[in-house]
């Protein structure tokens, strides 16, 4: 499928502070089922962009504008071309073996109420892959997904009504590490309603001895099949935003997709 | 509470009544000096200290700023054998934890050779996935060290720590020095006496040696917390001998990939940055994101090469105490020798089989918090109270991943002033081992810590310890040469000024 992107964010520089240092993870790579056609980052003002790799090894944005004028918008634009591989993620760059993403963080605590419900959502299964299947579509059934913004961490997450996108990518990754599986969080974009435009979106990925990486999208409850445009993974969501730095506490962070 | 038989450094074993011959002439100089002169001349240092600012912070207390660390007037003497010895061990221990940073960071061969459990790699918070892949210019991770020891006989010392993030406690080994000097100025005729003074300018030439490449005069910086830091004396007195800016974050910023210290004159970019600050502050892009003492870029300029860190990120993965007790492999696995220096035997409370042996022997034990440190939640079976000891066994049981145990071990003890005369103490070591381009370099002095309470072994200043000068002597014969890893350096006597 040929998704095309749009994706625009809208800074508000504090007054008092024109200095603005942001790393962006906006920028989907290569990998087996996933080819960038073309991609660009723009920004509406005079503003430095350096190339790296983070330690997780998503690639990265470093932006820098030491002028801030009083809106600073960047778009990432480009489009994406996919395959469905049923989940399977192949091809990729990985800094970090599979044991690493056992770890709980601050925001995907261990906690007991989501190992139970792993653990009862999983009753007969028959193979590791078809558990983590059933744990995704049993969240996928348990919350209604039209919760703005993100809870604290996946604990309190669990003990709500209604949840987002994030929410239950850190769920999942706990439920999963419940059950002695590595679990990391994912974000993207997804073109999930309209073919012809995808929006931000985030899930999860778990690594199966034998298979490798597969993605799990608790919040169609599927995997993720040529509808996602995979960007960055890391233990969770703060590792793999698309946008780290001041935004986070004094920016006023205006989102759009078209 | 048993009184534990053990070596004096000036004694030697255990119920001698002569002092070991080399160190006659330090015996005789107590015999000699009367205890109020002795005190005098402690009261006039600690009064400089006082005057100085050399205080520290006692965590949980609120007038912390209040305290300096106690100041003993008898010093603690290596002699030369024993120090080139030592200097061996600690030149190949601070060797191998360079090599195992920049493996585990990168190839992580040693977990491919099975020498290591990876779960205790990638479980270790100290492990920081958020650095993997990136390296230090010169591939030097841990370039000052502060490697804590302890001694139970002439040539029996044991390492009770790594301290590879940010070892503190340098300044004192110095402020103790000058205080000898201007107060005991006949020890210094009687015994020579490796100089300590040249320290700043090592660490400014390891700081430089590890500039980016293609720097010509690297400008180098320390960057502190700030004053409210129990070591802020420390940073400022640092930054100071070594004529470079003290900064705070705020100070700092980064553009281009590149970081720039904001002056009067304009920016002046930076190339090498001391930092007293911990991983989890020095960028809140990577780290954490509500850090306030954080340079927002700094390890992405460090990802490209445009600036060297010291330490370096991720270093507490190897002075995890969960990790201290496989060093002996790791040691091995790098070195390709036996280690030079012995570890202390060593429990982990995570293997069932250890567990079970550490609850039947809690009151000969020593059980500490995998992660903590000065001294906080840690049990020490001989002198712990039943209650204590319950409590401990409770916790183990609970949590037993959290920790270590370890046997009470006969520290040495050293003549020490104390209300009712001088009187032995038990004593550790912390010797500085700095690393730069060139190889290993062990100052040739440190900081011995002391627990002034009699019978005590708990030596953290925040536990009641004070600390004593450190020296180490130096070949009789004129002109002494000391070999340290291939390179020839003269080691300068000191003399009284």
């Amino acid at each position: 499928m040929r998704i095309a992107i749009e994706h625009q964010i809208v800074h508000r520089p504090k007054p008092g502070r024109p200095t603005l240092v942001q790393m962006l993870r906006l920028t989907p790579e290569n990998y087996d089922d996933q080819t960038v056609a073309n991609w660009h980052i723009d920004v509406d003002c005079d503003a430095r962009l350096r190339r790296g790799q983070d330690g997780f090894g998503n690639a990265v944005t470093m932006l820098y504008i030491q002028d801030a004028p009083e809106t600073v918008t960047i778009r990432a634009t480009g489009e994406v071309l996919t395959s469905d591989a049923h989940g399977l993620v192949r091809g990729t760059t990985e800094t970090l073996p599979p044991a690493l993403f056992l770890r709980a963080t601050p925001a995907t605590p261990a906690d007991a109420a989501i190992a139970a419900f792993a653990e009862e959502a999983i009753h007969g299964a028959d193979s590791s892959l078809a558990a983590l299947h059933a744990v995704n579509a049993a969240l996928h059934r348990r919350f209604a997904r039209d919760a703005p913004g993100a809870a604290t961490d996946a604990a309190a997450a669990f003990a709500l009504e209604a949840v987002g996108a994030c929410d239950l990518a850190h769920i999942f990754c706990v439920a999963a590490r419940s059950l002695g599986v590595p679990a990391r969080f994912v974000s993207g974009f997804a073109a999930l309603h309209d073919a012809a435009s995808a929006t931000a979106h985030c899930w999860a990925e778990a690594y199966i001895e034998g298979l490798g990486w597969i993605g799990f999208d608790p919040s169609i409850g599927l995997s993720p099949q040529e509808r996602h445009v995979r960007v960055a993974v890391a233990l969770d969501a703060a590792g793999a935003t698309a946008v780290s730095g001041e935004a986070w506490r004094e920016v006023a962070l205006i989102e759009a997709a078209q | 509470m048993g009184t534990i038989a053990a070596f004096d450094e000036i004694m030697g074993a255990a119920g001698k009544d002569m002092p070991r011959p080399e160190l006659s002439a330090l015996q005789r100089w107590l015999d000699h000096t009367p205890d109020s002169e002795l005190r005098r001349r402690q009261q006039s240092a600690e009064a400089t200290f006082r005057q100085l600012g050399i205080t520290f912070a006692v965590y949980g207390e609120s007038d912390a700023a209040e305290r300096i660390i106690p100041f003993d007037i008898v010093p603690r003497v290596f002699l030369p054998d024993e120090w080139a010895r030592l200097s061996e061990g600690l030149v190949q221990r601070v060797e191998a934890i360079n090599a195992f940073l920049d493996d585990i960071y990168g190839e992580r061969k040693i977990l491919r050779d099975g020498i290591l459990p990876p779960d205790l790699i990638f479980g270790n918070p100290q492990f920081r996935p958020e650095i993997a892949g990136m390296r230090p210019p010169h591939g030097v991770w841990a370039h000052i060290c502060g490697i804590d020891l302890v001694r139970t006989g002439p040539d029996d010392f044991f390492v009770l720590e790594d301290n590879a993030r940010t070892p503190s406690g340098v300044s004192y080994m110095l402020e103790n020095r000058e205080a000898m000097l201007r107060l005991c100025p006949e020890l210094f005729r009687q015994f020579r006496v490796a100089a300590v003074d040249s320290y700043p300018d090592r660490l400014l030439a390891t700081m430089k040696s590890v500039a980016p490449h293609g720097v010509a005069e690297p400008t180098c910086v320390v960057l502190t917390p700030g004053h409210f830091n129990s070591a802020y004396y420390e940073h400022s007195f640092l930054a100071d001998s070594m004529g470079i800016e003290l900064v705070e974050a705020a100070d700092l910023v980064v553009d281009d990939d590149i970081v720039w210290m904001r002056t009067i004159a304009g920016r002046v970019k930076v190339d090498v940055i001391y930092r007293r600050v911990d991983d989890d502050f020095l960028d809140p892009l990577v780290f954490r994101p509500d850090s306030m003492l954080g340079v927002p870029g700094l390890i992405a300029a460090y990802a490209a090469g445009n600036v060297a860190i010291l330490n370096a990120p991720g270093n507490g993965i190897a002075d995890d105490k969960a990790i201290y007790s496989y060093m002996p492999d790791i040691v091995r696995y790098y070195s390709g020798a036996e280690p030079k220096l012995k570890n202390v035997e060593t429990w982990r409370c995570r293997e069932p089989a250890a567990l079970a042996y550490v609850l039947d022997h809690l009151d000969e034990l020593v059980v500490k918090l995998v992660d903590g440190s000065g001294g906080y939640g840690m049990l020490v079976g001989p002198t712990a109270t039943k209650a204590q000891i319950e409590h401990f066994r409770a916790v183990l049981i609970a949590e037993p991943h959290r920790y270590i145990a370890q046997p009470t071990l006969a520290l040495s003890t050293v003549p020490t002033l104390v209300e009712s005369g001088v009187a032995p103490r038990h004593v550790d070591f912390r010797p500085f081992v700095l690393t730069g381009r060139n190889g290993v370099e062990v100052t040739p002095g440190g900081l011995t810590r002391v627990a002034l309470r009699e019978g005590s072994l708990v030596v953290n200043s925040s536990q009641g310890g004070g600390t004593k000068d450190s020296f180490v002597l130096l070949h009789p014969e004129p002109d002494s040469w000391v070999q340290v890893q291939g390179q020839q350096s003269q080691i300068q006597t000191q003399g009284v000024r």
